[in-house]
Order: structure tokens, then C-alpha cells, then sequence
């Protein structure tokens, strides 16, 4: 078929509204504004990003989206294991059930915490209601930074399950077979056959789990408060209040240049491993 | 599996939905408590009928519904014309425009969101809905275009040339015999498009302009402010309608779950 001009329109598209956007991007990153309102290039931008405060902000949203990717796995690797158990019935039903909170807004499922968490709230009042919290006591679980790696790992588990899952299905059951033909417990099936085999799911997991936890800033803003302040909220800020849209720029030019290097790593991972994996 | 061990695997993943629907379900049931407070005090339709009284939600409602519904359809319409291309061309120009088709879909939310609103204000384009409707479009149309271009290779590329031998037009061809052929594609990348503008938060509140707002920047605000009774009346409706969206792909994409993410 010789229909390459179908896609003139879109090549049009994607250097208006994917290509340039993000050359504006670059730009507003390495220039600052001078008095006079003209642009002029520096890489004060980046320097300033590099001071102890900024620099602490970008260490504490990689550590909580690290501890969340973790928390994530460690919840999500056993459920996927159960979800492709065959030998589960409804099995369709149970992905199916995995898949609704994904494509649920983020917000509303952020949101849908406040009710069980806050001060008044439903977790507080069985707590008082049982008697392990006095009249008029709480526990203080919203608006710090357990709160937002909580809503972190509530927000992005299926998002590791599911990969994983899907791994785990397309898995050659003879190959299984042939471990415990030649002997193999089930701790040696898991460790040197279904383990290894599972590392591509895992990997998409970690990056989809990861990704979205590192830039995220309505979580740290709706159950943090305005007390957690991650990278999402320091960009915001900059095109917000702040109204400094260079060093916003410059900020979200760092965390591109990490993410999709981070994504490469991933995906070079992924490639290696479908064709070797086996052997 | 030893009986044992699926018991526990089974309680285990009880325990995971558990943990994944008890907020949401606890919201639903809340939407319907007669007290503004949390303690439970009788069944009511109130907070739904205030929600479809509150006519900032009902605007916010509208614009998340039109934002939607003309930004899927022509995600749609340029998607697939896209895709139809990009499966003509040769190697190294193909490569090129995937890699810049992966760009939205690997790049985090917030930095597309920045990057289109310098776009918006680089062009002096006024944000609103329009701006939104292109925002939401930039991250739809590489969706669509990964969920035809399956199609289009499955596709035996003889029935074109077939139809093409027996006297029809191009046109004719495209329309009566490939359309045909990837119309599956076309329609999850439709539906994706659909439930992924509905979703968007982050590249929306980068892209609108003062006074338009879609359901999540609403959500968004209100939220900063704790608990409030018509959200979670609205919560419970859009849970609904993002459920029953789902079970229609669930439907069409039966032994696909890869698309779905």
C-alpha cells in the first residue's frame, strides 16, 4: 500500500504539538528572564535546582516513589502469582475487577480516602468506637508523608499487578512441567524458573509504578496537604504562584531526561530478555 | 497447587480487592447518608440532587463530557489515517515517527502538561476549552495509532491490491475493504481515547484557562478543601459510568488484557 500521505496530517501534528513544546521546553529551561522581559541564555536554572533545598525536594520524591515501587512489588508479585494460578476460577472476572480502580480518576480515588482517613473520619471513629482511642482523640493520618507514600502504593498497585500478571499467563506451562519432571520442588520451580521468566513484567511494573509516583502532585497535595512537597508540587508552583516558568522548565526538563533514560534502561532489559530469557 | 496454598492465595487476593474497593465503596455508601457529617444518620437522595443542582459541577460535567467526546472522535480520525501511513512507509522514517508517537505515552503527564501550555502561550492561543480539546488530542492519537497499526499488520495486504484489480477506486478500497479489516483497532483506540480524556487530570489543569474546568480539576480543589457530600455523590456516579464503559471494552478486547495499559 503506498499511502504515506495518510500521514501527512500527523507528522504535521506531532512537530506542532510533541516536537516544539518540548524545544519550548529546552528553551525556557536554559534562559532566564533579565529585567528588561528579554530572554537570555544561563544555566542558573539548573544550578539553582542544585542548591541543598531544591536538591532535598528531588531526593525525597525519588526516596517515597522508591519506597512505594517497593511496597508495590512486594504486594503485587504474590497476587499476580495467584491471579494466574489456571487452576482459578473466574479468573476473567478477577482482571477485570484488578483493571476498574486503574481507570478510575486518580483523583477521585485519592479523594475517596479523605472519608476513611481524616480526623472525623470513619477509620478514627471505630478506633474511639472500640475503645483503643479515647472520646475526642485521633490519630492524625492524613496531611504527612505516610499518608502520601500510602496513597502512592493505593493508587499505582494494579498498575504492578497487572504487568506481571500478564507475563506470568503467557508462561510456557511445559516448561514448569519439565522442572518438576526432573525433580524440582515448588521453592525451585518459583526460584529458577517462574522468577526469572517474570523479570520483563516486573520491569514494566516498576517503571508503570514508578513513573507516575515521581511526578505525581495532586496525591501530595490532597492527602499531604500542603506539608509534602515533591517534584509535581514544585513544578506546579513554578507555573503557579511562583510564576517562574525557567526554572519550572528546567525542572521538568531534568525529570524527562531521567525518566525516559530510566525507560530506555528498562526497555534494552525487556528486549535482552525475550529472546535469552529462556536459554 | 496444594489445597492449602490456593485457600491462602485466595484469601490473600480477597484481601488486596479488599484493600483496593473498601474507599470506594465506603464512598458510595456515604454519598447516600442524610448527615453532612460522617456519622450515619438515614438514608437520602440529597446530595444527589444538590450535585445536579450545583451548576459549577454541571459545567464542569459539560466540559469534561464535550472535551471527551470531540477529542476522541478526532484522536480517532487522524489516528487511523496516521496509522494507515505509518504502515505504507519505509524503515527508518517509520522508526522516526514511532519514536516520536512514544514521546507523549512515555513522557510523564506533567511534563506533556507544561510543555503544550508554553505551546499555548508561545502561540498566544487563549486556554479554555479549545486548548483543552488539543491537549487531550496530543496524548489520545498515539493510543489510537498503537491499536490500529496491529490491525493494519495482521491485515493480508493482497485484498487491497484485490480490490484494487477489480476496478475499485483508492478510495473505494480503503474505505470498503481496509476500514472494514482494522475497524476492531479503531474502535479501542476509540474507546481509549474516550476513557483517557475522561481521566486526565494533570495535562488538563496545565491546558485550561481560568473559569473552565473539567470534573478532575473540580475534584482536584475541592478535595484540597477535606470532605465534601456532592463529590462523593459524583464520585459515586462517574465510578459507575467508568465501570460500565470498561465492561463494553471488556467485551470487545475479551482475550486482550495487554491493551488495556
Amino acid at each position: 500500500m503506498n499511502k504515506k500521505w495518510y500521514a501527512q496530517p500527523y507528522i504535521l501534528w506531532s512537530i506542532l504539538f510533541v516536537v516544539v513544546p518540548l524545544l519550548l521546553v529546552v528553551y525556557f529551561g536554559f534562559t532566564t528572564k533579565t529585567a528588561d522581559g528579554s530572554m537570555v541564555f544561563s544555566l542558573e536554572n539548573f544550578q539553582k535546582f542544585f542548591t541543598p533545598a531544591y536538591l532535598e525536594v528531588f531526593l525525597r520524591s525519588l526516596w517515597y516513589a522508591f519506597i512505594s515501587t517497593v511496597v508495590c512489588l512486594l504486594l503485587g508479585y504474590p497476587a499476580a502469582m495467584v491471579l494466574s494460578n489456571r487452576n482459578l476460577k473466574s479468573q476473567g472476572t478477577m482482571v477485570l475487577l484488578l483493571v476498574i480502580p486503574m481507570w478510575m480518576n486518580l483523583l477521585l480515588r485519592t479523594y475517596a480516602w479523605l472519608t476513611l482517613l481524616e480526623n472525623e473520619g470513619l477509620i478514627n471513629q471505630f478506633l474511639r468506637f472500640i475503645h483503643v482511642l479515647g472520646e475526642g482523640e485521633s490519630i492524625q493520618f492524613l496531611y504527612h508523608d505516610g499518608a502520601v507514600v500510602f496513597g502512592m502504593v493505593y493508587n499505582f498497585l494494579p498498575f504492578m499487578i497487572l504487568p506481571i500478571y500478564s507475563v506470568m499467563t503467557k508462561l510456557d506451562q511445559s516448561v514448569v512441567e519439565a522442572a518438576e519432571d526432573l525433580g524440582a520442588n515448588w521453592w525451585h520451580v518459583f526460584r529458577r524458573v517462574r522468577l526469572p521468566l517474570s523479570i520483563p513484567g516486573v520491569m514494566s511494573g516498576i517503571t508503570m509504578v514508578f513513573v507516575p509516583a515521581v511526578t505525581t502532585f495532586a496525591i501530595s497535595a490532597i492527602l499531604g496537604g500542603n506539608k509534602v512537597t515533591l517534584l509535581g508540587n514544585l513544578i506546579e508552583r513554578q507555573f503557579g504562584q511562583m510564576n517562574n516558568w525557567n526554572f519550572g522548565s528546567a525542572i521538568s526538563l531534568v525529570l524527562m531526561v531521567i525518566i525516559l533514560l530510566s525507560m530506555g534502561f528498562m526497555s534494552s532489559y525487556e528486549k535482552e530478555n525475550e529472546g535469552g530469557g529462556l536459554l | 497447587m496444594k489445597p492449602k496454598r490456593n485457600i491462602a492465595g485466595k484469601v490473600y487476593l480477597f484481601l488486596i480487592f479488599l484493600f483496593l474497593y473498601a474507599p470506594i465503596i465506603i464512598l458510595i455508601i456515604y454519598s447516600f447518608n442524610e448527615s453532612k457529617f460522617r456519622t450515619w444518620s438515614g438514608f437520602s437522595f440529597k446530595w444527589y440532587i444538590e450535585l445536579f443542582s450545583d451548576t459549577k459541577i454541571m459545567a464542569a460535567l459539560y466540559n469534561t463530557i464535550l472535551v471527551a467526546v470531540v477529542a476522541s472522535l478526532l484522536s480517532t480520525v487522524m489516528g487511523t489515517l496516521a496509522a494507515i501511513g505509518i504502515h505504507g512507509m519505509k524503515k527508518w522514517p517509520k522508526r522516526l515517527i514511532m519514536d516520536v508517537t512514544y514521546l507523549p505515552v512515555l513522557n510523564p503527564d506533567i511534563v506533556t502538561g507544561v510543555s503544550l501550555m508554553l505551546l499555548f502561550v508561545f502561540l498566544s492561543i487563549p486556554t479554555g476549552r479549545l486548548t483543552l480539546i488539543l491537549a487531550h488530542m496530543s496524548f489520545c492519537i498515539p493510543y489510537v495509532i498503537l491499536s490500529v497499526l496491529p490491525k493494519l499488520k495482521q491485515m493480508n495486504p493482497n485484498i487491497y491490491h484485490a480490490a484494487l484489480d477489480l476496478g475499485a477506486t483508492p478510495m473505494r478500497a480503503m474505505w470498503k475493504v481496509v476500514l472494514p479489516e482494522i475497524m476492531p483497532g479503531v474502535i479501542t483506540g476509540l474507546l481509549m481515547s474516550f476513557t483517557l480524556s475522561i481521566d486526565d487530570f494533570i495535562v488538563s489543569f496545565f491546558t485550561t484557562g481560568p473559569g473552565v474546568e473539567n470534573l478532575s480539576i473540580l475534584i482536584y480543589n475541592a478535595a484540597r478543601k477535606g470532605v465534601n457530600p456532592s463529590i462523593n455523590a459524583l464520585s459515586a456516579l462517574m465510578f459507575v459510568v467508568i465501570m460500565c464503559l470498561l465492561l463494553i471494552i471488556n467485551k470487545r478486547t475479551k482475550t486482550n488484557v495487554d491493551i488495556m495499559f
